[in-house]
């Protein structure tokens, strides 16, 4: 697409978008959580991106594809609920860790992995459905 | 730390997962793919036979996600039926992997055939291995999801035309079940199977109750390719690649029906009369109209379709009567059909390729080319029709004795005339393609150890299931009387076992102690 004005709002819309979408994330409806939202946030990042700049600059610009960075997701939040294992818990129990020197700090936990897991998968997955689109065009 | 014996339910399903997302996340490497792919698959057969000697000498095992209990929470469950349809299930994707790795090309595995086979592996035993009625319907999204990936991998034109006409048909079916489970949901405020199975037995039997069985029967009757709707099935296995089809045939149709099985054996052990009555000439209708399918179909992988929706009819056939017996046939079927459609699958990919053609008028004299290809075609259609000693006969024995027994006339007519039928049809195919003089006399070139292994290894089985049919009779009369009296799988689930709680007992002791002290206080 061939817009001035996109074409100049792309850089500051996608850096925002991006780092709006980690809050997200961290924040969540509950704080933590909000992997699945976040997702979709950065995701609309990476397709302002791809209808701006073209497939093959996303790609660059993602270094790893998509669909790998989806199943790295996956991945992640998977083994998140096997931790409990080692605690004798049942399969996804959260797990969390509040150390002593900043006993507020709600983000060292298995709950928190997973969702970092989600996010990815999500942020994959819809770039990967973007970027067919786009090329098939 | 590590005592959890729950955790042996957990790795059959999250272990597939994980390597699904390992596969993909190895995008573009098509040699690591197929090591995670196969390596997933043989951890996964593993851990399944971990599982089923656990259930085999401890009895059921549960454990709840996240430690949330049942029924609030969602609940893995295994009971003998569950474990060993897990166990055959993964020992067959262990084989299609393998025969995968045979006969796909670099095109299939670079669309991503191994973290779809996983993921499909994964959906299959979620939906073996869940006690909860709406994780059944994630499952079941889980491998329809997989299977529209595997069904166009190849991405011929027919391809696309059978996975519109498969993907249609199961997104009809999988809304139906979402409604039928919801207004289940509605009546009962609960999902949890074991505590369906209690709730259930309480309501009136009113038509809502009965309308509900009637929605499980189309909507999982359409996932199981029943009658009348079992016409997709053979829109579509035909087209993908032949280890795909033989993966479909094995386990997708079985999903269906088994969780046909455990909704009318759990869930409406004595109502939906209604649905059981329309059940059994579901059945009869199915395995009949199947086998008289395959007698007329001139493509042979659409006569193998077929031959599968014979073979979901004489399940359900068994399920419908709903004895002891009817439910050993039932269980011994259901393992004997996931080994041979995907066994008959791989054979009719096999003689497609020998003969370079798929229309069984176009083929002949395939015996003299390929005899080993003969064999095994001939031993595993026979296994299909049921002649003694394979293990098609036994099943069929039982749900004979089964009909007989109950006073079902018309199912022990449909078994024995489908039999027939079948017989009929495979000596044909078998006749036509093989022993019919052909003009070319060239031998074909080796299929390769993968594709003639994977054919040779369950023509084997089944005749040693045949043989030595004791340890999966055996199985199959445990699972029998569990779906018959699923008292234990709904104490387990449930958390009502004393087996593994003893924090559970101590802690009703503590308020009698409390009381006890307290009465004497006041004295």
């Amino acid at each position: 697409m061939n817009s001035l004005i996109l074409r100049t709002a792309t850089p500051f819309l996608v850096g925002l978008t991006v780092l709006f979408s980690i809050f997200v994330l961290l924040r969540g409806h509950n704080v933590p959580g909000g992997g699945f939202i976040g997702g979709l946030v950065g995701a609309s990042a990476f397709a302002i991106y791809t209808i701006n700049e073209g497939v093959a600059a996303t790609r660059r610009a993602m270094i790893a594809h998509p669909v790998a960075i989806a199943g790295f997701g996956l991945f992640i939040a998977g083994l998140s609920g096997v931790a409990s294992l080692v605690f004798g818990d049942a399969f996804m129990t959260g797990q969390w860790w509040f150390p002593a020197f900043a006993p507020d700090l709600k983000y060292l936990s298995t709950v928190v992995l997973f969702d970092i897991g989600v996010y990815l998968v999500v942020v994959g997955a819809i770039v990967a459905i973007i970027m067919g689109l786009e090329e098939t065009e | 730390m590590f005592e959890n014996a729950g955790w042996l339910v957990v790795w059959p399903v999250l272990i597939p997962i994980l390597g699904a997302a390992l596969a993909a996340a190895a995008w573009g490497s098509e040699r690591a793919q197929s090591t995670i792919g196969v390596a997933g698959l043989g951890a996964q057969l593993v851990a399944s036979i971990a599982l089923f000697t656990h259930v085999w000498n401890h009895g059921v095992v549960a454990m709840s996600m996240g430690g949330w209990q049942a029924p609030f929470g969602i609940a893995l469950a295994a009971d003998t039926l569950g474990a060993g349809l897990t166990l055959v299930g993964s020992f067959v994707g262990l084989i299609v992997a393998l025969h995968g790795i045979g006969t796909t090309d670099t095109a299939h595995r670079r669309a991503g055939f191994f973290p779809l086979l996983l993921a499909l592996m994964a959906g299959v035993a979620g939906a073996f291995l869940t006690s909860d009625i709406f994780n059944l319907y994630v499952w079941f999204e889980v491998t329809l999801i997989s299977s529209f990936g595997l069904i166009v991998l190849g991405g011929r034109r027919e391809q696309i035309d059978g996975a519109v006409k498969y993907a249609f048909l199961n997104l009809i079916a999988t809304t139906l079940l979402l409604i039928a489970i919801g207004l289940l949901y509605g009546l009962t405020g609960t999902l949890n199977m074991a505590d369906l199975s209690e709730k259930v037995a309480s309501l009136p039997r009113d038509s809502t109750l009965e309308t509900v069985a009637l929605l499980f029967l189309v909507s999982l009757g359409m996932k199981a390719a029943l009658f009348p709707l079992y016409f997709w099935l053979p829109a579509a296995y035909h087209t993908p690649l032949p280890t795909v089809s033989a993966i479909f045939a094995a386990l997708l149709t079985k999903v269906g029906v088994y969780a046909l099985i455990r909704v009318f054996a759990l869930v409406f052990p004595e109502n939906g009369d209604m649905a059981r009555d329309a059940m059994i000439w579901v059945a009869v209708a199915t395995m009949v109209l199947g086998a008289l399918g395959a007698l007329a179909e001139q493509d042979i992988r659409r006569f193998v379709s077929f031959t599968v929706v014979s073979g979901v009819g004489v399940m359900v056939g068994g399920l419908a009567i709903g004895t002891e017996k009817a439910f050993l046939g039932t269980v011994f079927y259901f393992v004997h059909s996931i080994m041979i459609s995907a066994a008959l699958f791989i054979a009719a990919g096999m003689i497609a390729q020998a003969g370079k053609a798929t229309r069984i008028e176009e083929l002949a004299g395939l015996y003299k080319r390929a005899p080993f290809l003969a064999v095994a075609f001939l031993i595993v259609g026979l296994s299909l029709a049921g002649v003694p000693p394979l293990a098609g006969f036994w099943p069929k024995v039982y749900l004979v004795q089964a009909g007989l027994d109950a006073g079902s006339a018309v199912l022990v007519a449909g078994i024995l005339l489908s039999g027939f039928l079948t017989l009929v049809a495979v000596g044909r195919a078998f006749s036509l393609i093989f022993w019919r003089a052909g003009e070319d006399e060239t031998p074909i070139p080796d299929a390769g150890a993968l594709a003639k292994g994977s054919l040779g290894g369950f023509a084997v089985m089944t005749l040693v299931i045949g043989l030595y049919a004791a340890p999966v009779v055996e199985m199959s009369s445990r699972s029998a009387g569990e779906l018959l009296s699923p008292d234990a799988y709904i104490k387990t689930v449930l958390g009502k076992t004393a087996l593994g709680s003893p924090s559970a007992a101590r802690a009703e002791d503590v308020p009698t102690a409390a009381l006890s002290g307290l009465k004497e206080e006041t004295r």
